[in-house]
């Protein structure tokens, strides 16, 4: 027999309420605004829309002032905000070589066409605590220098000149990209569907794991070739027009991982490449991504699969940290008649063992005293 | 999917408004907002669709250039809307602002039309020279952060 309990609705409606309070704050002090989050807590933004896998930084500001800064759940109510849209369509894909580049680095090369841009990076700071922050001091403009209009060569187009690099990676001919948000998962599954669930995986996740790979589970010898940020264009194919037309531009970080090359009986060595892409400024996820990418390659190489990074189905199915968050945190709900079930069975259990050593004990003593 | 009417005078190839939709598109809503207050005499437009936000799979090619693959959802925002004479205008654009791509659709129909097009082109000059500025500025800001290398000579005396 189930008998439904039900109770707990004032509490509820109260406790929403004081979470409410607690989300305001102090009231002398001002409401932080939505803009303010967009412009000057960019990254957190940032971090929202890649692991909700939504571009928008308003609603994702959004969200961040809703979830109190916690950072899982804004990206949780923006997964659930996405279910209430209609779907236009696929856009055409975007051409990171046509960046408007703010920032792009190469570990690989020193010099090469269009140079190491360093951007508005935390390269180089020396992480101390600013104090000058703890007032509204006046900032300095950014310094401006001409002689910025050289194309900024992919590192990949160099290599791939003499050869020695992979491809950027072709999938069968006529091969449909899957849509993990239409589809379940199913394992093994195509590279184009693994990048599609690391774009949105969970970057401290992502990030443990590429490390994993650096301190030798699945060592791959990885090089960043080069890692860019900038915006690109996003064109949707309209029917009615019969031909795509820009939306506007979006943020990406792009790393290009150039890892090891031993090569097989069908391949000549060559260097092997991850790749990473990501919403909005996030080098540290597109290079974890890329890492991970490229650990799971590792049947594609014919490498042995020995450490958890090269694990598709346990890398994948545990990337998500919205999923993630839901099994762990639905713990704290009511378990009530789970658990009285389990004290059931554990008194049960208790009282047979007693039992059982009671009669042990009794037997023992005749042999004992034999 | 209303059918679109519209008979394109010679000037307005499909290249020419594929790429004055996607200024449009970048348009911010109080430049649409100016040029439409300031047009001399605001032609009726009437809704066929929307304004409608959804959203867009955004798509990326593995290694760069390679085979596409699903990188996650943009929201966007698209209108239709017909003008007294049939002429028919799309209005789209990234973000929510159902306004905004109400008149980018109005702006796209006007260009259609030989009398308003010399208006819409000095609103795409507009915009375009704003984006434009924007860019340059970028690409001075990070190409002083360009780095110089230099090799220092180091005696072995």
């Amino acid at each position: 027999m189930y008998v439904a309990v039900k109770g707990g609705e004032a509490a509820i409606a109260n406790a929403h309420r004081l979470l409410a309070d607690r989300r305001r704050g102090d009231r002398a002090l001002p409401s932080i605004t939505i803009e303010q989050i967009v412009a000057q807590l960019g990254l957190a933004v940032d971090r929202v829309m890649a692991e909700a896998s939504l571009y928008d930084r308003a609603i994702a500001a959004l969200a961040i002032r809703q979830s109190r800064g916690d950072m899982i759940e804004a990206i949780f109510i923006l997964r659930a905000y996405r279910t209430t849209l209609p779907r236009f369509g696929y856009s055409v894909p975007l051409e990171t070589a046509e960046m408007q580049v703010e920032r792009r680095v190469s570990a690989t090369y020193k010099d090469l066409p269009g140079g190491q841009l360093l951007g508005p990076t935390f390269d180089y700071t020396h992480r101390l605590l600013d104090p000058s922050l703890l007032h509204d001091a006046p900032v300095d403009e950014a310094l401006q220098r001409e002689g910025g209009q050289e194309p900024i060569m992919r590192v990949a187009d160099i290599l791939a000149g003499e050869d020695l690099v992979e491809d950027d990676g072709a999938l069968p001919e006529g091969h449909v990209p899957g849509d993990l948000t239409r589809e379940p998962l199913e394992f093994p599954m195509p590279r184009d569907l693994r990048l599609q669930a690391l774009a949105r995986g969970d970057e401290g996740f992502l990030l443990s794991l590429g490390y994993s790979t650096q301190r030798g589970y699945a060592r791959t010898h990885p090089f960043v070739g080069e890692v860019r940020i900038g915006e690109v264009e996003v064109e949707l194919d309209m029917p009615e027009l019969g031909f795509s037309v820009s939306l506007g531009r979006i943020q990406v970080t792009e790393c290009q991982m150039i890892a090891q090359f031993k090569g097989s009986a069908k391949t000549p060595p060559q260097f092997t490449r991850g790749y990473g892409l990501v919403f909005g400024q996030s080098e540290r996820k597109a290079m974890a991504m890329s890492l991970v990418d490229r650990a799971l390659r590792a049947g594609e190489f014919g490498e042995d699969v020995v450490a958890p990074a090269q694990d598709e189905e346990f890398v994948i199915s545990h990337s998500d940290n919205v999923q993630a968050t839901g099994f762990v945190e639905h713990l704290k709900l009511p378990h009530y008649v789970d658990f009285q079930a389990e004290l059931d069975l554990v008194r049960r259990m208790r009282r047979e063992y007693e039992a059982a050593r009671g009669d042990k004990t009794d037997s023992d003593i005749p042999e004992a005293a034999e | 999917m209303a059918p679109d009417g519209h008979q394109p005078h010679p000037g307005t190839g499909p290249e020419r408004r594929r790429q004055a939709m996607g200024v449009l598109a970048k348009a911010t809503r109080l430049e649409l907002e100016q040029a439409w207050n300031g047009l001399p005499q605001r032609p009726e437009a009437v809704p066929v669709r929307g304004p409608e936000t959804g959203l867009v799979m955004v798509r990326g090619r593995i290694g760069g250039g390679g085979a596409p693959f699903n990188l996650g959802e943009v929201t966007a925002t698209r209108a239709s809307v017909r003008l007294e004479g049939g002429t028919v205008g799309h209005g789209q654009s990234l973000g929510t602002d159902g306004e905004k791509a109400r008149l980018a659709a109005i702006f796209d129909a006007l260009l259609q039309l030989p009398e308003h097009a010399p208006t819409v082109e000095r609103l795409l000059s507009k915009v375009s020279a704003r984006i434009e500025a924007e860019d340059a500025q970028r690409i001075r800001e990070t190409a002083a952060t360009r780095v110089d290398f230099f090799t220092m000579v180091r005696g072995d005396d």
